[in-house]
């Protein structure tokens, strides 16, 4: 039963929320600048409410069952948070209030920033950046503009590991610098040789993920640092498996110049179907100026310990811009200090710690029935190769069409690049065993089913609201819009 | 402990069919000399604390929208109806992810071909994306287009009337490219003068409409001008003003974006709000964003997918048309419930409020003894008070004897404009409020 468009319901005349008269005397309204036509639904609140509920069901999602999709970090998303968000204190503030009424919302912001400083080990961080691929452009920006602030023109390149997440190298496109890709080594690392051989005065530094998109720690990540420092280049950490990493390491101890965090991912904001998220960038000492601005200091100290700072909005000094109008994404800043607040630094360490051993007990369910390319202790996710040497027809396709039957998301397909058929599971800190046993279970009877009743992988989905949908008809024919063009774009 | 589930029995059963003896096992290649840190951070807080706490930090702003707020500048005091509150909070769309495995994603798709779809209904325009974060990094991506679709120019013009911000963003996103932008180093809006500044060098110009003073701009000359020379016409516009004005698309629009806050989003202190894009049919496929199109299942029912995924940083990498990948969805789910709810009546008298309350303040304030609006071009929500005094003094004022939430003070932005406040009056202004404002006013020149 297809769920008809919004545009279909409804008739003509019909009025939706309703608005009162003006109480002001009218002003005329000159006729040249009106429009004829305002193409929008007409229905009743009813059937609004009825056509979203309906949609809503059609979708998986965190409270229905797990989504266990690598390097996405489907973890629960707090109630309170929500209610959090919602306080008027906090929604219906206007980003340019005189600073002397929203003290309260600059102390978020503040908050925000030292905690995520502190768990990442560096001196200054930036809320501004909107999501982890905005983040990643702005320490791109800021590793650029380092190098040219100290007269070093000759670097325009960016060293990036052939497993990296595909916004590396287009963050590192936008910012007018080369992308140089290093492979990764046998045992799932990046290749130290090759990444030695690349490090020249010509190179802005490194972009890595760690633990990278294999769910592994780099077993030289120490050297990995010291080559591109040696070199004079800075190193980018994509923060995107934070949730490994909180209470157990500090990228900043290690030696990253620069880290993006996604507030949505480690720190449990709501993925919404596609965002808002939010990608705050922390930094070491010498990259502090450059940080995007405005960030949030303290520009008076309170006069005692009783007496509250004056919190302010400030630009750094050599910043490389502001990257989005306003602040950045402050609901998501709030929703992440209830969360912060909730754990503690403990309760961090014991969210990473939980994180890493329910991905290495699902590892160890699946291993002998998944090939498992790098067989060592991983951290928060680990990648399966979705392929049988017996049962050729079969891909990873078909089991994470075929995992929907038993009710579950399938995990992230064919990411990382350098394995094939690959299937990248994060189970996340907020799944119980039974869940994980509930998950493994199935793989391995899918795996059988592989086997015995191959049709039913091919054909799958079978009981999910619509089946297998034709991709290449969609971009053929491409149908991005339900309403007429009008006369005026054509032509 | 907060939302782990994991109980000591659970853990050791796990630590064995792993095969390690503790949970310090699970990190044999982090560096000993930098593992397991000492955290200078506080201790874990109960749910009810962690309220507490933070409803004490929310108590110390004042919420502008509960107050007469005359202020605007890119971010509105809008009435958002609660059916879109309410289903943003429903947890099939907040807490799904993006729909890359359509199947199961069938809601948030086919919400997100009705939001394209609304958009285009809305600009006149042929194609909409699933949305970028702001209106600023909106139009920072309509140049990158501008700047690949023609490609070998390296200029960009700019209207003064555009807001300052979103030019900024343009300049941060741009830096690394060696372009020359210009037509915002004078505040003069003057079409002529724009017009003098396009070449066979210039990728985009780009004006706002209505205007970041509020005029409503006529750019047809500007239109013919740039399209005589292959240049793209960037229009920056407002969701509400939209509501009653003639679309983009219709004057000539290459690409029109903006900033759908007005769209039932909270103010919420700058974001998340939403970026639209929408274009020409013929720019699909160097658009940047998540596209959602129709097509057909196994059985030919029909369904949505993303769709021109070549395009994107995932299948393209360091050619894709831009990095975005996470984008602001939830946002235009709100949207799409707004611009449902609202329909095509309710958007069109919420247009008309504005217009209406903004001429009376506007007309109102004018009679103040020491202040002036002389707007020159016809105007909507906002509009251009010269002040006696500066708008900081003002705004002091008024607030902490009147507690209202004064416009916005140009001078910061535009250095000849100093004491002129831009004033914005919305549907939620009562003409109580507005009078009690122009009343207060009055008191600034005794």
């Amino acid at each position: 039963m297809k769920e008809p468009l919004i545009y279909e319901l409804g008739s003509p005349g019909r009025n939706g929320v309703g608005m009162p008269d003006p109480d002001v005397p009218l002003t005329r309204i000159p006729t040249d600048l009106v429009r004829e036509e305002l193409d929008l639904p007409e229905v009743d609140e009813l059937t609004v409410v009825r056509h979203f509920q309906r949609l809503s069901q059609l979708n998986h999602n965190i409270e229905k069952d797990f989504y266990p999709l690598g390097s996405c970090t489907m973890k629960y998303n707090p109630k309170l948070n929500e209610d959090m968000a919602r306080l008027p204190g906090f929604a219906h503030i206007h980003p340019l209030q005189d600073p002397d009424t929203i003290q309260g919302a600059l102390e978020v912001m503040f908050d925000v920033q030292e905690w995520l400083a502190e768990l990442g080990g560096f001196a200054g961080v930036s809320l501004q950046p909107a999501a982890g691929a905005h983040g990643e452009f702005a320490g791109i920006l800021m590793m650029r503009k380092y190098h040219l602030d100290r007269g070093d023109t000759k670097r325009t390149k960016m060293l990036i590991p052939d497993s990296a997440h595909g916004t590396n190298p287009a963050s590192t496109s936008m910012s007018g610098l080369a992308v140089i890709e290093i492979p990764s080594d046998e045992r799932g690392n990046v290749d130290l040789n090759m990444l030695k051989e690349h490090c020249d005065d010509t190179v802005v530094g490194l972009m890595i993920t760690n633990p990278n998109t294999l769910g592994l720690f780099e077993e030289h990540m120490l050297e990995v640092v010291e080559a591109v420092h040696a070199c004079g280049g800075l190193v980018y950490g994509d923060g995107a498996n934070f949730n490994a990493l909180m209470g157990v390491v500090r990228p900043g101890d290690l030696g990253f110049d620069v880290m993006h965090y996604n507030l949505h991912k480690t720190f449990s904001t709501p993925h919404g179907g596609g965002g808002p998220g939010s990608g705050p960038v922390g930094v070491s000492e010498r990259l502090v100026p450059f940080l995007p601005g405005p960030i949030v200091a303290i520009i008076e100290e309170g006069e005692d310990d009783d007496d509250l700072p004056t919190y302010g909005l400030i630009m750094p000094e050599k910043s490389i811009g502001r990257m989005k109008a306003f602040h950045g994404q402050f609901g998501m800043h709030v929703r992440a200090l209830s969360y912060m607040l909730a754990y503690g630094g403990e309760g961090l360490r014991k969210v990473s710690e939980m994180a890493v051993l329910n991905a290495n007990y699902v590892r160890v369910r699946l291993r002998d029935v998944y090939h498992v390319p790098f067989d060592r202790i991983n951290m928060h996710e680990f990648v399966a190769e979705g392929r049988f040497s017996d049962a050729p027809d079969i891909h990873a396709l078909d089991i994470a069409k075929r995992l929907m039957d038993y009710g579950f998301h399938p995990p992230t397909n064919y990411f990382p690049l350098i394995v094939h058929e690959a299937l990248m599971i994060e189970p996340t800190e907020t799944e119980s065993k039974e869940t994980l046993d509930a998950f493994a279970d199935a793989m391995i009877q899918i795996a059988q089913e592989a086997r015995e009743q191959p049709d039913l992988l091919h054909g799958a989905p079978h009981v999910t609201p619509i089946g297998r949908l034709d991709e290449v008809l969609a971009a053929k024919q491409l149908v991005l819009c339900c309403r007429p063009i009008p006369e005026w774009a054509e032509g | 402990m907060s939302y782990l589930p994991h109980t000591s029995h659970d853990i050791e059963q796990m630590l064995d069919a792993i095969g390690v003896k503790g949970v310090e096992d699970l990190f044999p290649d982090v560096p000993a000399s930098a593992r397991f840190p000492n955290l200078e951070l506080p201790p874990g807080l109960s749910q009810m604390e962690v309220a507490w706490k933070m409803e004490e930090l929310a108590e110390a702003n004042l919420p502008g929208a509960k107050t007469a707020m005359f202020l605007g500048a890119g971010a509105y005091n809008h009435y958002s109806p609660p059916v879109v509150n309410h289903t943003i909070l429903r947890g099939e769309f907040l807490t799904a992810y993006t729909p890359y495995q359509p199947e199961v994603s069938q809601g948030t798709l086919q919400a997100m071909f009705e939001y394209q779809s609304m958009i285009c209904a809305l600009t006149g325009m042929e194609v909409a994306n699933a949305s970028h974060y702001d209106g600023a990094t909106s139009l920072a991506e309509a140049a990158i287009l501008a700047l690949n679709t023609r490609s070998g120019r390296t200029k960009l013009v700019m209207s003064p009337g555009v807001n300052p911000m979103y030019r900024d963003v343009v300049r941060t996103y741009t830096q690394g490219m060696g372009l020359t932008i210009t037509g915002d180093e004078s505040s003069s809006v003057d079409v002529s003068r724009l017009i003098d500044l396009l070449d066979e060098n210039t990728a985009m110009v780009t004006v706002q409409y209505p205007n970041f003073f509020g005029e409503i701009e006529d750019f047809s000359e500007l239109v013919s001008a740039a399209h005589a020379l292959k240049i793209l016409v960037c229009v920056v516009t407002d969701p509400i003003a939209l509501g009653l004005l003639k679309p983009p698309g219709q004057l000539g629009a290459d690409i029109v974006t903006g900033e759908g806050q007005g769209l039932g989003i909270p103010m919420s202190f700058g974001g998340p709000y939403l970026g639209f894009f929408a274009t020409r049919e013929q720019f699909v496929r160097k658009m940047a964003g998540r596209l959602v199109g129709e097509t057909r299942d196994v059985n030919g029912q029909p369904g949505f997918v993303l769709t021109l995924a070549t395009r994107e940083q995932h299948i393209r990498r360091e050619r894709a048309t831009s990095n975005i990948c996470t984008n602001q969805g939830l946002m235009a789910l709100a949207a799409t419930v707004y611009m449902s709810a609202m329909g095509k009546h309710g958007l069109r008298k919420v247009a008309e409020l504005c217009w209406h309350k903004a001429h009376y303040a506007a007309a109102e304030i004018d009679k103040v003894n020491g202040f002036t609006v002389s707007m020159h071009l016809p105007f909507f929500k906002e509009f251009v008070v010269q002040c006696p005094i500066p708008v900081e003094e003002i705004n002091a004022f008024l607030l902490d004897e009147h507690g209202i939430v004064g416009g916005y003070d140009l001078g910061q932005d535009y250095s000849d404009r100093e004491n002129q406040m831009l004033v914005a009056v919305t549907e939620t202004n009562s003409q109580d409020e507005i009078d009690a404002f122009v009343e207060a006013l009055t008191e600034v020149t005794e």
